[in-house]
């Protein structure tokens, strides 16, 4: 495929997978956009900080966060997986919404669980959560949350 | 007409003071002439000043940027920034804002489904933004998910689209199977019966579209007969499932248990008891006047939009896009029956209303092929890593016991990697994402859910349409507000 000549790509169970920086990630879509990737299907990230030793390939360095974004050509009924390494450091990626104006739900859900910011997009806040509350839910480090109990520690 | 004051300070999720309306009618004399108009509602829908909600509802137009208005108006697809530009600076499409208010409808409002908010500025009766604001029904099901087994996750993605429940189960145990590598090795009468139950699902989550459809438009009767007939494909569920919804039935690796006896004469009886009622909804709205002029022509979405914003489902196929995954990326052995694609032409609401209706007759034409099809043998996989134990052994066998313990206790452990699954739900692609860490639970589950995405086309399908007909925008999408906010 020559969109993704020059990146590295792999193979996850038999789903085609290539791998982008965040400086790469929005020349590499345009590319695949142009290649009959009209549709975006999902996007979202995944917070890998309990498991850092995870596979990747030769080259890729494995970050914090991971943005993995699926893409669905249907001219030619084919998927690709597009994933992006995330430093934790500077956890930002460019918005696709002027590629794909679909994600941009998704995007806000990213950065409302993982406080990924998508630079360029049009209106990044909250989305499923309230707009003051504190922390990024679906990160490793934010604990699930628990419901009181009255009478805890009687036994 | 006068821009409406209301109450300042208001949280989205407070829902509608209507004790407050009267006081700031004191203070703003010129609201009161608008007031009855919220109070007859029944604080329902009430009227909200621009900006007096946190980020995330409706802001003023003038503190938005130009493509954060051009979504909200419903301009989706690529533009040149000189027509930005001119959209955001000289606003010529839109008038003052000062001839227009902003309506808050939900997030507890009968026809919006469950809990959505839309905020919309109106002029008069027509929609000029629309802003879909989401979140009220979120209970943190993806983080939760990280904390249940492989095996519990079933109990958990059931919940999120609850119309459909057995295609987010089906979904999910195709995504674990791919991750164990035995996604080839399900035994056949597991797959069928598969099939089956996710044909059935699709026909009682049609008919419940028909019904709230009808709710929403005014065809109040046809509420009772979709509901009716949803009953009727539920009850089948429940003599199987043991539950109307929520079932938890197939989990990875195949089903919980087999069909029990006599499943196909009560199968057989619904495909008798169905087609002669849709004939019957046939009579009662399709060829009715009223009923295509409430939905002809309105909610227009072109296939062009509806791709750029990632729809599937009805919603994209009443573009006329023929994608259906079930034909185009066949899963389970969709391959082996025959059903035709319904397409629409018009992108409207009578379109994606007619879709459903002929998807319910497409799924019955698909059950009576799974009915002459469907093998006998095992319904679950027999491999001893994921698959408890029969019941019987348990009784005799000390080992089988403790095997039975361990797999529910602990579960069962999923080799390293990420999968992204999609299958065609109801109201169209759900895909399941899993990272495992070849743990038991899940590192990371997600779930694609197709009304999420949907959703972003309200404020296209609405621009320029009627109040009025924003209900029947609502409904024609057919969301799910469990798996919108999962």
């Amino acid at each position: 495929m020559a969109a993704t000549d020059g990146y590295i790509t792999g193979d996850s169970r038999g789903q085609a997978t290539v791998f982008a920086t965040p400086s790469t990630y929005l020349k590499l879509m345009k590319a695949l956009l142009d290649d009959t990737f009209t549709t975006c299907s999902d996007l979202c990230a995944v917070d890998y900080l309990d498991f850092p030793q995870r596979a990747v390939p030769a080259g890729v360095t494995a970050e914090r966060f991971e943005v993995a974004v699926n893409l669905l050509s249907i001219a030619r009924h084919e998927r690709l997986r597009v994933r992006v390494e995330v430093p934790a450091a500077d956890p930002v990626l460019p918005s696709l919404f002027d590629l794909w104006p679909g994600t941009e739900a998704m995007e806000r859900e990213a950065y409302d669980m993982f406080g990924i910011a998508f630079e360029g997009h049009p209106d990044l806040t909250r989305i499923l959560m309230p707009e003051d509350w504190d922390g990024h839910p679906l990160r490793k480090d934010y604990e699930i949350g628990r419901i009181p109990v009255q009478f805890k520690g009687v036994s | 007409m006068s821009k409406v004051l209301t109450p300042k300070s208001r949280r989205p999720s407070s829902g509608v003071e209507l004790d407050t309306v009267d006081e700031d009618a004191l203070e703003h004399p010129e609201a009161a002439a608008v007031a009855p108009s919220s109070t007859l509602s029944t604080g329902i829908v009430a009227t909200i000043e621009a900006g007096s909600d946190p980020a995330q509802g409706l802001k003023p137009r003038s503190e938005l940027t130009a493509r954060e208005l051009m979504r909200e108006v419903g301009a989706v697809l690529r533009m040149s920034e000189a027509e930005a530009a001119k959209l955001s600076s000289n606003q010529t499409d839109l008038p003052d804002e000062d001839q227009t208010m902003i309506i808050n409808m939900g997030p507890a409002h009968p026809s919006t489904h469950g809990v959505l908010r839309l905020m919309l500025e109106l002029q008069g009766e027509t929609i000029l933004r629309c802003k879909p604001i989401i979140g009220y029904l979120h209970t943190g099901m993806e983080k939760q998910a990280e904390a249940l087994t492989f095996i519990q996750g079933g109990t958990n993605v059931t919940r999120m689209d609850y119309v459909s429940p057995l295609n987010n189960e089906l979904v999910f145990s195709l995504a674990v199977e791919k991750l164990l590598g035995i996604d080839g090795d399900i035994p056949a009468r597991a797959v069928w019966m598969r099939m089956l139950l996710s044909e059935l699902n699709r026909m009682s989550s049609h008919l419940l579209f028909l019904a709230t459809n009808g709710m929403d438009i005014g065809a109040v009767s046809m509420m009772i007969y979709g509901w009716r007939e949803r009953e009727e494909v539920l009850r089948f569920f429940q003599k199987v499932t043991g539950l109307r919804m929520n079932h938890n039935f197939i989990r990875p690796g195949g089903l919980a248990a087999d069909l029990p006896m006599g499943w196909r004469d009560d199968v057989l009886r619904l495909l008798e008891l169905i087609p002669p009622r849709l004939e019957e909804y046939d009579i009662l709205m399709t060829g009715q006047p009223i009923w295509r002029e409430r939905l002809q022509g309105v909610g227009v979405i072109t296939a062009q939009e509806a791709l750029a914003l990632g729809a599937t489902g009805p919603v994209l196929r009443s573009t006329g896009v023929a994608w259906d995954l079930r034909r185009s990326m066949p899963y389970l052995r969709y391959e082996d029956v025959e059903f035709d694609v319904i397409v629409g032409t018009y992108g409207d609401c009578f379109d994606r209303y007619a879709i459903r209706l002929n998807e319910v007759r497409e799924s019955i034409r698909i059950v009576h092929q799974i009915l002459d099809q469907m093998p006998s043998g095992d319904y679950r996989i027999q491999d001893k890593k994921i698959t408890p134990p029969p019941r019987m052994r348990i009784d005799e066998s000390m080992e089988a016991l403790i095997h039975h313990f361990k797999i529910f206790t602990e579960g069962f452990k999923v080799p390293e990697g990420e999968v992204y699954v999609a299958i065609e739900s109801p109201r169209g692609e759900i895909g399941c994402y899993i990272a495992s860490d070849g743990s038991p639970t899940p590192y990371r589950m997600h779930m694609r859910a197709p009304s999420f995405v949907n959703i972003q086309c309200l404020p296209h399908m609405m621009r320029g349409g009627l109040v009025a007909d924003a209900i029947a925008v609502i409904s024609s999408v057919d969301p799910v507000l469990g798996e919108v906010d999962r």
